[in-house]
């Protein structure tokens, strides 16, 4: 049970972060990059359904099939937009609420075209 | 009791990082919604943040480590032409044929976005680190893009569990 006087005692003060905040440029980068490489695997899914010529484009490799391409383009798309993006914002301050919100939209259509009844629909 | 080759694999990719990866999420989800300046000591945010940023760049590389696994190495197994690989069981009888159609083909493509949103919500925590106390915008950014990882790894995981279960990659 806690004295009298342990209880007088100042609780743990909050933490301070005494710091300038870091710039929001290569956050925004990384952020964009994932929205725009999650819309790039919802494209090539949807495109490689749409047609076959696509489909046999991106059998990179024959035993994994049309995927081998579709991931690997997504990773590259990925790689190449955030490094670019982080070049370009390395010290800006772009609005990360607005690049969140494009971000999350770029994410939404592709989960549709990830969708097996969304992509079939245009074999 | 004795796994193939193949069934070894196919541990390693839902076992090892897959169900790492979803049993690690609630832990790291925790970290990081209660990451608050008001909530933490001086010395409790440096100790949080450190296992944070650990924490959720594992997870980033588990669920990278599942995808990369999946595709590349168990899932030409899965896809063979002849008629004793799981996807040609699955297809040859109408009343399964929709674990392929609908849950494979779902489950193959929206495995990969989880490691891609696992890692910008790694990023974020690494690159604002303790800053995460203090911007509640960037640590709610961090948390939606780690709960959308788990979601489609979710999705991901348990079609995969279940066509594990109709017709197993031996």
């Amino acid at each position: 049970m806690a004295t009298p006087a342990e209880i007088e005692q100042q609780p743990p003060r909050p933490a301070p972060i005494s710091e300038a905040e870091p710039p929001s440029g290569p956050a925004a980068a990384l952020i964009l990059a994932g929205g725009l490489a999650v819309f790039c695997m919802g494209l090539v899914t949807t495109l490689g359904e749409a047609s076959t010529g696509i489909a046999d484009a991106l059998q990179w490799n024959d035993r994994v099939g049309p995927l081998s391409g579709k991931t690997l383009i997504t990773v590259i798309v990925f790689a190449v937009a955030w490094a670019l993006l982080t070049a370009l914002w390395r010290r800006a301050n772009p609005p990360l609420r607005s690049i969140t919100i494009v971000s999350a939209a770029l994410i939404l259509l592709g989960l549709l075209g990830t969708f097996p009844t969304f992509f079939q629909a245009f074999e | 009791m004795h796994l193939s080759y193949r069934e070894w694999w196919a541990l390693i990719h839902g076992i090892i990082f897959g169900a790492f990866f979803l049993l690690a999420f609630s832990g790291g989800l925790a970290g990081l919604w209660s990451l608050r300046t008001e909530w933490v000591t001086t010395e409790g945010l440096r100790e949080r943040v450190r296992r944070l940023k650990i924490g959720t760049v594992t997870m980033a590389l588990a669920a990278w480590g599942t995808v990369i696994t999946g595709t590349w190495i168990v899932y030409h197994w899965y896809r063979y032409t002849s008629p004793d690989s799981p996807k040609s069981k699955l297809t040859a009888d109408p009343t399964t044929a929709a674990w392929h159609t609908f849950g494979m083909e779902w489950t193959e493509h929206v495995a990969w976005i989880a490691p891609i949103l696992a890692t910008v919500a790694a990023g974020l925590v690494v690159y604002y680190g303790a800053y995460l106390a203090r911007n509640r915008t960037v640590r709610n950014i961090a948390i939606g893009f780690f709960v959308a990882a788990f979601a489609t790894a979710a999705v991901a995981g348990i079609f995969g569990a279940l066509i594990t279960k109709a017709a197993p990659v031996h």
